[in-house]
Order: structure tokens, then sequence, then C-alpha cells
């Protein structure tokens, strides 16, 4: 089922990449044809045509360098520019992730602003603008304008991006797309002037070329904002921008976003749910798990120390002089040797040595969850459900990778996205959302970024699939996610994220990763099952409580008759007995039933005592202490209905006898 | 009022005064209502009557499956005690649809029939013990009854010898207030199950020849029929001959007459007649009056049930009855009084009937 999703988002990327392909006409009929000359052996054609062998020599002078840019412009699926509306989406998601990232790096709550402009049709001009530090004037060119170029690639460091191709990478779709330039205006302090460029990438040479560069005056004290115009088409629902932008705000609940869509569509505006910024995340060293041959060799090549033991200290997270000895004792090379003129294969030894020898686990506090009660918070804020849960897991490894995992849902209720808010929090939009039936909403977090695409190859989803939601309440259709009205979300929290590929879309299936997901998910399953089954005890509760009062109003007529006592207060009475009786007001609220039918609350019961009945319960608050009178406190109850339900609710809960029922006397 | 009417009034507001202050006092409102079933009857061997026994059953309004039965309980009281006011009685199909309404907004009735009524007002009478006349309820009303009697129905004097061929329908109240005996030149009495025997007899005037008091209670005998019973057994001292199928029905019916029902324990020591003699038909009728074959019925499978539970009860322990009941399961038919018919349309009453009470073959 979600396969075919998927390939019916790639075929029409397909069909509209073939029609982009001779707009951008020179460049793109050249690169067309080196693609071919790249794909086929150039033996073989030279073969049809001359009946001759290619040589070294000819070869050679078909070889060269091939820049990153211009790899990534034919391989620009990879990341995530397969299709025009993809290319808007990316280029959104790209922009604000680097925004959280540099607000939340420099400490500094994050407020961003998203826009959108149609400028003409399938043209769009898309900014993005936040508050964080800004970035120097010196580095703006290399960060906008050269791909691979970045601060988060280096280091192992929980952040939403990770490689430094993103936002580069939208700008030369951009460029590509529309010939225009991006436009970047950027300020550090108030005290500087901010700085706007205009740059655009020299393919060819992966570098910046500045087109223009000014000084100008800014509303913002810090902050960069960044202007991309791009071929793309814009469309809401699923997997649009307007629905990423959603889901930001559930994982981000120190964000505070504003969203002006094209096309006249209702801007979205997200207050902040909670004033502190999450606890900055630590960077951390590989630890030798999770290394791989050919970073080993890299790193004992770059080492600075001077033997091998030493630099496996040095450069590994975990690794003690014990364990690094063990290490080089298993892999039988000399702990003294140096590490940068070690053999090939010795290096290869050590490779194979590592999963031999006990090594610590890794440190996990370098994983920053959002939080159980952040979680409930973002979904609150966004989604206007019956209940709520969240859980997160403690940290668990993969690899050698610290990781942690985080469920929330939001289940029942209206089930309704809040889609505007004005400046006190008020909401003043809502969309009518997510159908009672059919399967329920699964999105899918890593590092706080909303993961929109190939879920059906994403552990997460498989994790929830193979999750048992029959146990926890919810219908579960083999093969298929649960069916409820229900969103679910999953967050994958961890300093290098497993992605299936490198446009970031799905989390691989690493079996501790399944495992903890599945754990958190049983969590919040339990909790569920928890509130469904109250939720049916109330309904249940409230089905007897009818009974009783269909015939506690027939009782109270003989008993009035036979006796002569107050009907009223007898029905009164007999109301709150039954309420005890079905679980009490609480449960009865969570029904949605309000309890007792109009005549067990009467504004004016009160008065219809007759002097002998409050003669008696003054007698009987007398002989018991303990025992509430229950006519005096209906005195004090306001005359409004509503309030006066509570108040009798609540009494009717306080007043709840601690004495067993003794069976009362019968003349024989 | 009369004074039996006030004290009535009085055990029914008592019953709901009980409730209502378990209410003001937030104790869970509750009814002990003895137990009218097998598990609470004794069979007191020396009065040779069953009574009920002191398990009590409570009955309370905060339980789904009894509130029901709980709201009925005060419904009916509420309806008596308005007929004692009154000083009207009526029957217990009346009181059933004095009592049925719709309940609120809902679809439901008080009662849906009056076989849910019906045991509401058994257990009312039983909780606060006293007898359906009191309550001035009736029982439908069933059975005819000829004889050597005069009695004085409701101020009416009825000669009881002069009925013709319908007889005098006995009332379903028939305490002193209402019945008294007046001359009187019968022998004993004789109880037959059927209607149609009673007929029978009525018409070959077999109660003149006799000197007996002929009646019937068509089929199972009701309660006036049973109180009468009891009133002319004890007050005119007259012997009771009961004269039944002969099947395991037939021997029941003889049975309450006797020591009274597993229902109305708690009525059986003012209705039961533990001198009763059972007549016929015996399971060896057959055979002494040599009866054909084809007059009898197989029993069912219902019949043999009943049959064996009949063998277990504590008063039908007496060996004559254990074989009389064995050697109607051993034979496998039963036999209906009609069956003697087959020797003559009046063999029973100028044959069967003389010799038997001539012989006294009869069972106690």
């Amino acid at each position: 089922m979600f396969d075919s999703l998927d390939s019916a988002d790639a075929s029409p990327g397909i069909v509209i990449h073939k029609r982009k392909d001779d707009k951008p006409k020179p460049k793109k009929k050249g690169n067309d044809s080196e693609k071919k000359a790249a794909a086929k052996p150039p033996a073989r054609r030279a073969a049809k045509r001359k009946r001759t062998r290619a040589t070294a020599e000819t070869m050679a002078a078909k070889q060269r360098e091939i820049s990153v840019a211009e790899f990534f412009t034919k391989n620009r699926h990879l990341l995530g520019f397969d299709n025009p509306s993809k290319a808007l989406l990316t280029t959104v998601k790209e922009a604000v992730d680097n925004s959280l990232d540099a607000c939340e790096e420099a400490g500094i709550l994050p407020t961003i602003r998203v826009e959108i402009i149609e400028v003409a049709e399938d043209r769009y001009r898309v900014a993005i603008q936040d508050n964080g530090p800004g970035i120097v004037k010196s580095q703006i060119p290399k960060i906008f304008g050269k791909l691979l170029y970045g601060s988060k690639f280096h280091r192992l460091k929980q952040s939403r991006g990770q490689q430094g191709i993103g936002i580069s990478a939208a700008g030369m779709y951009g460029q590509l797309t529309t010939g225009k330039a991006v436009v970047i205006t950027s300020r550090t302090s108030r005290r500087r002037p901010a700085n706007q460029f205009e740059i655009v990438l020299n393919t060819q040479k992966n570098k910046p070329e500045v087109v223009e560069e000014r000084e100008l005056e800014w509303d913002m004290d810090h902050g960069t904002r960044v202007e991309i115009e791009l071929q793309g088409t814009y469309r809401g629902g699923r997997r649009s921008v307007d629905e990423y932008l959603e889901q930001v705000v559930i994982a981000n609940p120190h964000a505070e976003l504003t969203y002006a869509p094209p096309k006249g569509r209702e801007p979205m505006h997200f207050p902040r749910a909670a004033d502190e910024l999450p606890p900055e995340p630590m960077e951390i060293k590989p630890h030798p798990y999770g290394v791989e041959l050919g970073v080993l060799i890299k790193m004992l090549k770059d080492s600075k120390q001077r033997w091998v033991s030493t630099a496996l200290q040095a450069d590994f997270s975990r690794v003690s002089p014990r364990v690094s000895e063990q290490i080089c004792d298993v892999a039988k090379v000399r702990p003294k040797a140096s590490p940068r003129t070690l053999q090939l294969q010795d290096v290869e030894r050590l490779f194979r040595a590592i999963p031999k020898v006990k090594i610590m686990a890794p440190r996990t506090d370098c994983v920053v969850p959002i939080g159980e009660d952040l979680i409930r918070k973002g979904l609150e804020r966004e989604i206007d459900a019956g209940f709520y849960a969240s859980s997160t897991r403690p940290p668990s490894v993969y690899r050698g990778n610290a990781f942690r995992v985080e469920v929330g849902l939001a289940y029942g209720g209206a089930l309704r996205r809040r889609k505007n808010f004005d400046e006190k929090g008020e909401v003043l939009a809502v969309k009518a959302e997510d159908k009672a039936q059919g399967p329920i909403t699964l999105i899918r977090f890593a590092n706080r970024v909303p993961l929109q695409y190939q879920q059906g190859a994403c552990a997460i989803f498989k994790a929830v699939l193979e999750s048992n939601w029959k146990g926890y309440g919810l219908a579960h259709p083999k093969g298929s996610l649960p069916l409820g009205p229900m969103v679910l979300i999953v967050h994958f929290a961890s300093v290098w994220v497993p992605f299936t590929s490198e446009s970031k879309e799905a989390v691989a299936h690493y079996p501790e990763i399944m495992k903890e997901i599945k754990l958190g998910v049983r969590e919040v399953g339990r909790k569920l099952a928890a509130h469904l089954r109250r939720k049916e005890r109330a309904r249940m509760e409230a089905r007897r409580r009818s009974i009783f009062e269909l015939y506690i109003g027939e009782l109270v007529h003989s008993l009035h008759d036979l006796t002569g006592s107050s009907a009223d207060r007898l029905q009164r009475e007999l109301g709150r007995m039954a309420l005890k009786h079905t679980g009490g007001a609480a449960l009865a609220e969570e029904a949605g039933i309000t309890p007792g039918d109009k005549s067990v609350e009467t504004e004016e019961a009160p008065a219809e005592l007759t002097p002998e009945e409050q003669a008696e319960a003054t007698k009987r608050a007398a002989a018991s202490s303990k025992k509430r009178a229950a006519p005096k406190k209906k005195k004090k109850a306001p005359a409004k209905k509503a309030p006066a339900g509570k108040a009798a609710k609540k009494a009717a809960k306080k007043a709840a006898p601690k004495k067993k029922p003794a069976p009362r006397g019968r003349r024989k | 009022m009369d004074a039996i009417s006030r004290k009535t009034h009085k055990k029914l507001v008592n019953l709901a005064k009980g409730v209502v202050s378990s209410i003001h006092d937030e104790i869970d409102p509750l009814v002990e209502i003895p137990i009218r079933s097998l598990s609470n009857v004794t069979f007191d061997e020396k009065r040779s009557i069953i009574e009920l026994g002191d398990d009590k059953q409570q009955r309370q309004l905060f339980n789904v499956s009894q509130a029901r039965k709980f709201m009925q309980t005060f419904l009916i009281a509420a309806a008596c005690k308005d007929l004692l006011r009154e000083g009207k009685t009526t029957s217990i199909r009346d009181l059933y649809y004095i009592t049925k309404h719709t309940m609120g907004e809902s679809r439901q009735n008080t009662f849906e029939d009056q076989t849910e009524s019906d045991p509401i007002i058994e257990d009312l009478e039983v909780t606060v013990d006293a007898l359906r006349e009191e309550l001035h309820l009736a029982a439908a009303k069933r059975g005819s009854m000829v004889g050597p009697l005069t009695v004085v129905d409701a101020g009416d004097t009825i000669n009881l010898r002069r009925m013709g061929s319908g007889g005098w329908s006995i009332p379903s109240i028939v305490e002193e207030k209402i019945i008294k005996f007046k001359a009187c030149e019968a022998k004993f009495i004789l109880l037959v199950e059927k209607e149609a025997i009673w007929g029978r007899l009525n018409e070959d005037k077999f109660w003149k020849k006799h000197k007996c008091l002929l009646l019937s209670g068509n089929g199972m005998a009701p309660r006036g029929v049973r109180r009468l019973l009891y009133r002319l057994h004890n007050e005119l001292k007259l012997p009771v001959y009961v004269l039944v199928d002969n099947d395991p029905w037939g021997f029941y019916i003889y049975s309450v007459v006797k020591q009274g029902s597993i229902n109305l324990a708690y009525e059986s020591q003012r209705m039961a007649v533990p001198k009763a003699r059972f007549l016929g038909l015996s399971s060896f009728d057959r055979e002494k009056y040599s009866l054909p074959d084809n007059v009898t019925i197989k029993l069912d499978d219902q019949d043999e049930r009943r049959a064996k539970q009949m063998l277990a009860y504590p008063w039908f322990q007496r060996r004559a009855w254990q074989k009389e009941i064995r050697a109607m399961m051993r034979a496998g038919v039963k036999l209906e009084l009609e069956a003697l018919s087959a020797k003559g349309i009046s063999f029973i009453s100028e044959e069967y009937l003389p010799r038997k009470i001539a012989d006294g073959a009869y069972l106690a």
C-alpha cells in the first residue's frame, strides 16, 4: 500500500523532469550528452563508428574531474529535488532546519517566518527568516554558494542538518530553474549593519559568485533571511509545505512560527508552547563499535598521537588504556606503533579486533529528547484531541551511536488541527481534520525534523505496524496502520541518524532501533488502552446509572405516596447515591453525560423541604457530625443551573458515606 | 378501615419508612424478602405441612438486576395501600393494570405483563407478613361446589343443595367475615381435580346419595378452594378425599392440598389439610378395576422427571407413596379420571367411588 504511494509520487516526478530538461537549454544539453558518454564505455561507441578500439590515450582525453555541483545537478533527486512540489518543500525544509539549528546553538528561542510568494505560474519566491545569531559576512557566500560546506559534517552531535548540502543545493536548484540568484540578508548584532548578498553558484567549480553585495537597514537585531526563487508547484494536503510546517510545530514546542502561504491561503501562526530551549546537545567522539574501516584508516592517518594505543584512546570515546591495549593485543598490533605509518592489514586487524573487545556503551547524554512533557504540549498546541499520551525511552545504542526514541499520541475528541493563533494564544482557525475512521495518522521525526516521504521504507513505520494495536483497543488490519481517530508521532533522536538515503526520509532498520520504537509504542499504547478502558467503563456506568435513574423516578412516587416524604428530596438523595454507585461524578463527566435528569437538580429544591424534614435533617446532622446534612449544602448552591450541577456533584463525592450498608431490620 | 386493614396499612407504610430513612442516611436502600423456593422450605413431619424457612434475600435498589423489582415492590405496596384506604378489593390482574404505566420518557413499562407483577405480590405478602386477602387482593376465581350445606356469602344465604348443574362458584376470598357456614348434613368432602368429573358426579347426584360436599378446583386447587377446604375440614370436622388423575401432576395437586405448596409455603398453616386422603386414581386401580389397556397414555419425559423429583420430596417418603409412584413409573403410563368412563358413563359414581369409600381404599 505504501510502496505504491511512494511510486505514485515518483512517477509524476519523472514526467516533469523530462519536460523541464529542455528549458535551461545549453547547460542541460551538454550535461545530457556527457552523461551518455559517461554511462556507456567509450570503447563501444568508438567501435560502432570506426571499428577501431579506443586506446588509453583517447580515453584519457575524455577523463576529467566532475565537480560536486555537477554531480548533484544530475542527481538532484538524491537531495529531494526530484519534482517541482517536492523541490518547494525541500527548499523550505532545509532553510527552516538551518534556522532552528542556528537559533538553538546560539541559545536563542527561535522565531521563524516562512513566506511563499507566487511570482508566476509554477514559480515561487520562498523567504525564510529567523532571529538566529546571523552569519559573519565573509562566510555568507560559502555557506549558501558552495555545496558540502558547513559546520555539521565534521562533528558528531545531534542536529537537524548533517552534511551541509541542503541549503546550497536549494539555492542551486533555484538558480538552475529560474536563473535567479539567492538573496541572503544577515545581521549578527545591533552594532553592526545588516549585509545583503546576491549569490550564484558556479556549478563547475563548486564556488560561490557574489553578484551583488550591500549594507542595509534591517529591523532585526540579529538573524538571517534567505530568499530563493524557484520553479515549483504549491499544493496543500499530504506532504505539502503546510503539512511539514504543522509537523515542525509539534516537534519544536519552543519555536514560534509564522507562515504566509501563496494562493490566498489562510496564514498560520503558532506561538511558543514552551519558553525554554532544549538543552544543548553535546559533541562527542565516535564510539569504536560504530566506526567503519575507511573512517578508521583516515582517523589513524590524521591522528596527532604518537602511538596506536594512545590514538585509540584520544580519538574515540569510551576507550580506556586497558581497552586500547586489549584491542591492540587481539589485533596483534604493537601498541607503541605509530598510527600514521600503520600498514593497511594492521588497520584491518584492528578493525576486526574492536567488536571482540568489550567496550563500555557510548555516552548517552549527548542525545537530547524533546521530553514527554513537551511532546504532549506540542501535540496539545496543534491537535485538539480527547486524550494525549507521550513517552520518552531511555537512551539506547545502535552500532556505537547513542539514540533515543520518543512516542506521543493524540486520540479521539474533535481531533482537529489548529492552524492559527492570535497573540494571546486564542485559536483563530482550525482545520477540520483526520477522519474518525480509517488508518491513524503517523508522523515521523528524526532529530525534530518531520519525515514526509518513504514512509514504507522507514523503521518507524515498520515498528508501528508490527506493534500489537489490538491489545491497546484499536482495530488493526494485517499489514496496515491501526485504525482509529489518532495522531501518532515517533521521534528518533541521535547524534547520527541512520537514514536510508541522502534525502533523509527514512530511518534504517537496525534491530536495536526497531526494538526501542516498539517499546515506546507499547508505553503510549498501554496508556491509550487504559484510557479506552476507562472510557468504556464510563459508558457502561452511564448505562447503569440511566437504569437506576429510570426506576428512582418511579420509586420516589411510590415512597412519597406511602410515607408522605418529600419526593424531591428523595429524588435528589437517590440521584446522588446513583451517581456514587456508578463511578462518581468524574467518571460521569468522562462519558460526556451529565448525570441526573433535570429533577435531580432543581433551583428551588431547597425551598421545598418541609419543616419536619428540615428538623429531621438537623437532628441527623447533630447525631452524626461526620455525616453532612445534604439540604444545608444545597442552599449555598447558586441559582444557576450549570454551577449548581457541579457543586452537587462535588457534594455527592464528598458526602459519599464511608459506612457499609447495614441490613435494615424488618419486622417479621 | 377495620382493624386488620389498619394493621396491614401500617405494615406497608413501615416498610416504606424504613427505606426512606435509610435513603436520608445515605445508606443503600434494601428490602429483605423471605425466599420462596424449595431451598427455603422445610417439611414439618409432626404437623405434616410445608413451612417457609428463615432464609431471606436482599432486594437492593442499586443493583442493576434488582432495581426494577425493587421499584415494582413499592409500586405494588403503594397500590395496595390505596386499596386499603378506599376499602376496595380487586383481582391481581386488575392490580396489574392499575400499576402498569410507561416510565418517564423511556419505552419501558413498570410491568410488561402479569407474570411480572404476580410474584411481586407474593413477595410483598411474605415481606410484610400480610395475607393476600389482607392486602385486599383476590386471585382469579375458580372452582365449584355443591352439597348438603347452607352458607352465607357476603350476607346472602345460599343453599348449596339447590345449585342446579353449575354449582356454587367458590369465591377467592372465603374468610369468615365473608363466608359463614350454616346447616350441614355432609359426612365428608370430595375434591375432584376435573370440572368434567365434578359435572358427572353432580348430574348423578352423587353428593346427595353419599352425603358429601363435592368440590372441584378445575386443575390445581386455587387459594380460595384450599382455604375453604381447610375451614370445612377444621370447622365442620369433615374428612377430605381427593380424586385426581393418575399422573405426577395429579399427585402433586393432592400433595398441595395436603401439605401446602413450595411457592405459598407461608400459607400452609392456614390452608393445608394434612389429613386429606388420596382416593384415586391409584396406579393399581387399572388392574383392580380391570380397565382396558387402550385408555392409558404414555408418560412423557416431563412426567418422568416430575415423578423422580417427587420420589425425593420429604412428604412423599411414606412407603405406600413410594410404591404408588414407582408403580406408575414402572408401568410407564398415566391414566386420566375420564378413563373410568370406558367401563360405563356412571361407572365412577355408581361403582368406583362407592367401592373405594366402602373399602377405605385410600392413601393418607
